[in-house]
């Protein structure tokens, strides 16, 4: 699966992807990470909110923190 | 019973002298720093129940929805009042909105209430100058977006809008299914939401002890009326000098209100500081860049000017009326 974390560059933004990388390494699960920060590639998701995760180019998560524990959930979820 | 705590903190357990300078401002800073921090946690909790069941989305699609006669003005600010401001969101934020086919004077009203009404200022301003002035501050806010939006909206301003926002399509049905729908309920949720009130307080807690200590120092040893003389109301001068020196000011709200505090209670007239404050909060050069990426140089001159002007007039008003 190919996960997208969206945001420009903000403090928020980069926790968000070092426990998105977590989680997937915890979940030992072979995913693309990836960081999205060019602002127009961001709105084309229609985000209204910073920070996203963009699964598979779908949105499921936006404008919100996440802990390794919920963000395990939600990829799980999504397997 | 803050207070109650202070006082014994400080006057019995270090035994430094209750009449003392020293004692005096030790006191005021224990007790404000506790009491802001248990205030900052409760609002923050507080509006993250409200935004875990109204998100930014929710206005956007009630606002298209329905045809609203001026009072999607209203609701757009009160909406920037509510949540969290982050800048690193308002490009999207703002994007959502024009894209969605919201006209820019309710997007505007939005932007400007966003950043002047946030948990932190909040709960500074209960701590420093009680309910009352707190709720005047919160709709002063809410009404400068308001108004200041109103007024940006009558003047025609998309063609200064970037290029590339300028071609973004008004399209309204491409988005509004895409809600996160959660079905989770309100105690699996509010672990989250006290996690994240606890954030927002551990993210301002180092601001608030240095403007509270830089207040306590203040307090305890500026003469009374010391500010008086130079920045009394009759002065005509003294809201417009304040608010155009706060503009390029970019200060922590939860550093710059204990401060402000001081001022105040040293003889600065109410009216002046909190216009001073909405300056500081309200408009900063970080933000004005970051709009840059959606608004040509002239919009943003437009932008803040308009809204400067209004926040002197709200100052010298309440100069007046307080």
């Amino acid at each position: 699966m190919e996960i997208k974390i969206l945001g420009s560059g903000c403090a928020k933004c980069k926790s968000l992807y070092e426990i998105t990388k977590q989680a997937v390494e915890a979940l030992g699960i072979e995913a693309n990470l990836v960081k999205e920060e060019d602002m127009m590639k961001i709105i084309s998701y229609n985000v209204m909110r910073t920070p996203a995760i963009v699964i598979d180019e779908k949105v499921v998560s936006q404008g919100k923190e996440h802990t390794v524990e919920s963000a395990k959930k939600l990829i799980q979820s999504l397997l | 019973m803050i207070q109650k705590l202070a006082d014994w903190i400080v006057f019995s357990l270090f035994g430094i002298d209750a009449t003392s300078h020293l004692g005096k401002a030790l006191n005021f800073f224990l007790y404000d720093t506790t009491k802001i921090l248990i205030l900052l946690f409760f609002i923050s909790i507080i509006m993250g129940i409200i935004n875990a069941y109204f998100p930014i989305e929710r206005l956007r699609n009630y606002l298209l929805s329905k045809k609203m006669y001026g009072l999607d003005y209203l609701l757009a600010s009160i909406f920037g009042a509510i949540t969290p401001f982050c800048s690193c969101s308002s490009i999207p934020l703002f994007i959502g909105f024009v894209k969605g086919g919201i006209p820019l004077g309710v997007t505007f009203a939005y932007l400007i209430t966003s950043p002047l009404v946030n948990e932190v200022a909040v709960a500074m301003f209960i701590g420093s100058f009680g309910l009352k002035i707190t709720a005047i501050y919160v709709a002063s806010g809410i009404l400068l977006g308001v108004v200041g939006g109103f007024i940006l909206g009558k003047m025609n301003l998309r063609p200064l809008l970037s290029d590339w926002v300028k071609q973004i399509q008004i399209d309204q049905n491409a988005e509004t299914q895409q809600f996160e729908a959660e079905n989770t309920s309100f105690l699996e949720r509010l672990p989250s939401i006290v996690n994240d009130a606890w954030k927002i307080v551990k993210g301002v807690i180092i601001y608030v002890i240095i403007g509270i200590a830089i207040g306590a120092v203040m307090h305890g040893y500026v003469p009374e009326g010391f500010f008086q003389e130079y920045l009394a109301a009759n002065k005509w001068y003294a809201v417009p000098a304040a608010v155009i020196l706060a503009v390029p000011m970019y200060a922590n709200a939860a550093a710059i209100v204990p401060v402000i505090d001081v001022f105040v209670a040293k003889g600065i007239p109410l009216g002046t500081a909190i216009a001073f404050m909405m300056a500081v909060v309200g408009l900063s050069l970080p933000e004005a860049t970051l709009l840059k990426k959606v608004m040509t140089l002239k919009l943003i001159g437009i932008f803040f000017g308009v809204i400067t002007l209004f926040i002197i007039i709200s100052g010298i008003f309440f100069n007046i009326i307080l």
